[in-house]
C-alpha cells in the first residue's frame, strides 16, 4: 500500500505571533518550526500500518527549503521518502492543487493529512484535495482500519462518533485519538542516521495561483484587567456574571 | 448572483449555528443588494427560518440523502449553486459543515475561507476577517474567483432577526452514488456538546484525579453547560479526548468559559480565546490564566466549587 502523509511546517505552539512588512507577513524571526501536531498523529499511524502491512510511506510538504528540517525529522520517525514541492505555501487552494498535481503522476491508496494546521488553520487542504482527486474523505478521523481495499473510519462528530466503510483510495484528516500522545515516536540516533540515507526529492512547483490572500494581520485587543472576587463572596461572582457580563 | 446559505438540520431541527449562518447570509445579501436563499435537505421545518430573513427556501427531499454524507451533500449543493447561479455560499462552522465545505469547494473549484468572524470589510475586492494562528491573530483575507464559500465562525456574528415570507421551492435531484457508507452513529445522549454550548465548564490537572469530576459535572449541570478539560487531563485518560480543548484540541467559542484548576498555558488559551467571558478559579494567584480572564477567584477549587453550585441552585 502506498501512503502519502502531507506535512505542514508550523510555528512551535509556544511561539509569539508577530507580523512584519506593515502587518502583511508572519514574522518567522526566531521561530522554531515543528511538524503540525495533527500531521504527527497521522504519520505515527502510517508508521504503525507499515509495521503491520506492507506499506511504503511518502511524506510531502509544499514549502521553501526551510521546511526540509521537519521532512528529515519525518524520515527519522519512519517515513521512507520525502518530497518537497518547491514553492511558498500561499493558501490552501494552491497547496492542494500542487499536491493534486503530484498525486496525478504518483498514485496513493491512502492520503493522510492533519485535520487542520495550527497556523493558518483553515482545515481546508484535505477536503479540497479529496474534491480535486475525487477520493473518499473522512476528516476528524480518530480511528482507521484498512483491510485489503476496504477502509473503516471513525469520525468524531458533535457528541459522538460516526463509523463509515468505504473502498480505497481515501483521504483522511487525522487528529489525536488516531494514535495517542504517548504513542508519538521520538526519533532515536539510529533513525536519525538512517534518515540521512533516505531520499528527499525537490519537485518543481506548478505555481498555481491562489484563491485567497492574507492582506493584513491583526492581533486581538489587549485584555482589560481581571476582576477578582473573594472566595467567600461567591454571590458577587454570580451577580457579575448575571448583571454585568449577562452570560448566565 | 445571489447569496445561498446551507442551513444544516438534524432530525428536522436547526442548531443555533444554522440560524447564525442564515443571519450572516441575510446581512451580507443586504449589503450586496441581492437576494438570499436558504437550502435545506430533508427538513420540513420552515416556520423558524422566517425569523431570519430568507427570500427563498430551497428544499431538497431525497431518501438517498437521509444520512449526512460530505460527498453526497456537496454534490447536491453544487447542483443548487449551479442552478441558482449563486456567487456566495455561506456555511456554519459545525463539524459537518466544515467537513463538507472544503470538499464542496474542491468540486466546484471555488475559493473558500473558514473561521470568518464578521461581514466583509470590502466587497470589491472581497475581503473578510477570519481568525488564524489558532485565535492568536486575525487576518483580513481577500477571496478571489466568481464563487466564494464562507464558513462563519460560531458565536461571532450572532443571531439577527428579520421577518420574511420566503418562497418555498422544491429542488429535485438525483444523489450521486458512493462506495462510502455510514454504518453506525454512536451518540452520547443528554450531555451538552462543546460545539453547541453557550457555557463551558472546564477543569485541569488541579483537580488531582478523575474521581473529583463529579463536582465539575454538577456545576455544568446547574448551568446547562458542557464539560471540557485541559490536554494533560485527556492524555492521562481522566477525561475523554473529545473534551480536550486548546490549540491541539477543540476550539471553544462559548459565551462563558469557566476554567477550574487550569494554569492557562499558551496552547490552552489559544483554543478558548474566542470565548466571550472567561472565569478562572485557581489557588495560585500567579497562574497565567488570570491575565486572560475577565473574572477570577484565587483559592482552592475544592472549597469554592461546592458552595458555588449550592448558590447557583438557589439563584438560577
Ligand atoms: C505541542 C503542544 C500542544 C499543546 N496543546 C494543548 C492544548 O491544546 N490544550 C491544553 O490544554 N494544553 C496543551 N498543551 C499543554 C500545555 O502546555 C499545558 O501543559 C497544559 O495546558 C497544562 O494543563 P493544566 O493547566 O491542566 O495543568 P497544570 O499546568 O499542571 O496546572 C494546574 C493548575 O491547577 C492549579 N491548582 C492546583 N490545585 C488546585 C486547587 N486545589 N484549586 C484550584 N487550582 C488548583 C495550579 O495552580 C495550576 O495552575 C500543549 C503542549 C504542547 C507542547
Ligand atoms: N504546505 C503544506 N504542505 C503539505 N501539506 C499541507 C500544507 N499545508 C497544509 N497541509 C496539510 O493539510 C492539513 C490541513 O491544513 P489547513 O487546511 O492549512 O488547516 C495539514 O494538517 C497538512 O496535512
Amino acid at each position: 500500500m502506498n501512503i502519502l502523509v502531507c506535512i505542514s511546517n508550523v510555528p512551535d505552539t509556544t511561539s509569539k505571533i508577530n507580523f512584519i512588512e506593515n502587518d502583511s507577513k508572519f514574522d518567522s524571526n526566531g521561530i522554531q518550526y515543528i511538524i503540525n501536531p495533527n500531521d504527527e498523529f497521522g504519520l505515527t499511524k502510517a508508521v504503525w500500518m507499515k509495521e503491520s502491512n506492507d506499506a511504503s510511506i511518502t511524506v510531502l510538504t509544499v514549502g521553501d527549503s526551510s521546511a526540509e528540517t521537519i521532512l528529515r525529522k519525518c524520515l527519522a520517525i519512519g517515513a521512507d521518502r520525502a518530497i518537497r514541492i518547491d514553492c511558498p505555501a500561499n493558501d490552501a487552494y494552491s497547496v492542494a492543487r500542487e499536491i493534486e498535481s503530484y498525486c496525478q503522476s504518483n498514485t496513493f491508496d491512502l492520503i493522510i493529512c492533519g485535520r487542520e494546521s495550527i497556523d493558518y488553520n483553515g482545515g481546508i487542504v484535505p477536503g479540497l484535495l479529496a474534491g480535486f482527486l475525487d477520493y473518499n474523505f473522512v476528516t476528524n478521523c480518530v480511528s482507521l482500519e484498512v483491510n485489503n481495499s476496504k477502509v473503516t473510519c471513525y469520525r468524531e462528530i458533535s457528541g459522538g462518533t460516526e463509523i463509515s466503510e468505504s473502498d480505497l483510495p481515501i483521504i483522511i484528516g487525522s487528529q489525536k485519538g488516531l494514535v495517542e500522545e504517548k504513542d508519538l515516536i521520538i526519533p532515536n540516533m539510529r533513525g536519525i542516521m538512517m534518515a540521512r540515507q533516505k531520499p528527499l526529492e525537490v519537485v518543481e512547483a506548478k505555481n498555481i495561483s491562489s484563491k485567497s490572500i492574507d492582506k493584513k494581520f491583526h492581533k486581538p485587543q489587549a485584555k482589560s484587567e481581571v476582576k477578582l472576587v473573594n472566595p467567600d463572596e461567591l454571590d458577587k461572582l454570580i451577580d457579575l456574571l448575571e448583571n454585568e457580563a449577562k452570560v448566565i | 448572483m445571489a447569496v445561498l446559505v446551507y442551513i444544516e438540520s438534524e432530525n428536522n431541527e436547526y442548531k443555533k449555528s444554522a440560524y447564525e449562518a442564515l443571519s450572516y447570509g441575510k446581512a451580507l445579501a443586504d449589503k450586496m443588494k441581492v437576494q438570499v436563499s436558504g437550502l435545506i435537505i430533508n427538513s420540513t421545518e420552515i416556520e423558524s427560518l422566517k425569523n431570519y430573513g430568507a427570500d427563498k427556501i430551497i428544499k431538497i427531499d431525497n431518501k438517498d440523502l437521509q444520512e449526512f454524507s460530505a460527498k453526497k451533500y456537496s454534490h447536491a449543493i453544487a447542483k443548487v449553486i449551479d442552478s441558482e447561479n449563486s456567487s456566495i455560499i455561506i456555511l456554519s462552522s459545525s463539524a459537518n459543515s466544515k467537513y463538507l465545505g472544503a470538499y464542496l469547494s474542491g468540486i466546484i473549484d471555488s475559493s473558500y475561507t473558514s473561521n470568518v468572524v464578521s461581514l466583509p470589510e470590502s466587497l470589491t475586492p472581497f475581503i473578510v476577517k477570519r481568525t488564524c494562528f489558532t485565535n492568536k491573530a486575525f487576518s483580513s483575507t481577500e477571496l478571489i474567483g466568481d464563487i466564494k464559500l464562507i464558513g462563519v465562525s460560531s458565536n461571532s456574528f450572532g443571531l439577527h432577526e428579520t421577518h420574511s415570507d420566503p418562497i418555498i421551492e422544491n429542488f429535485q435531484i438525483e444523489a450521486i452514488d458512493s462506495n462510502q457508507k455510514t454504518i453506525k452513529i454512536e451518540k452520547e445522549t443528554g450531555s451538552v456538546t462543546i460545539a453547541d454550548a453557550e457555557i463551558v465548564v472546564s477543569a485541569g490537572r488541579g483537580m488531582k484525579g478523575p474521581e473529583n469530576w463529579t463536582m465539575i459535572e454538577s456545576l455544568a449541570e446547574v448551568l446547562g453547560a458542557a464539560t471540557a478539560c485541559s490536554k494533560p487531563v485527556s492524555d492521562m485518560g481522566w477525561r475523554p479526548h473529545s473534551e480536550h480543548v486548546g490549540q491541539t484540541g477543540k476550539p471553544v467559542s462559548s459565551n462563558l468559559y469557566i476554567a477550574i484548576g487550569i494554569s492557562g498555558a499558551i496552547q490552552h488559551l489559544a483554543g478558548i480565546n474566542s470565548s466571550k467571558v472567561k472565569v478562572v478559579i485557581n489557588n495560585d494567584p500567579e497562574a497565567p490564566f488570570f491575565k486572560a480572564a475577565d473574572y477570577g477567584v484565587v483559592g482552592d477549587a475544592f472549597e469554592i466549587v461546592p458552595p458555588l453550585i449550592e448558590k447557583l441552585k438557589t439563584r438560577l
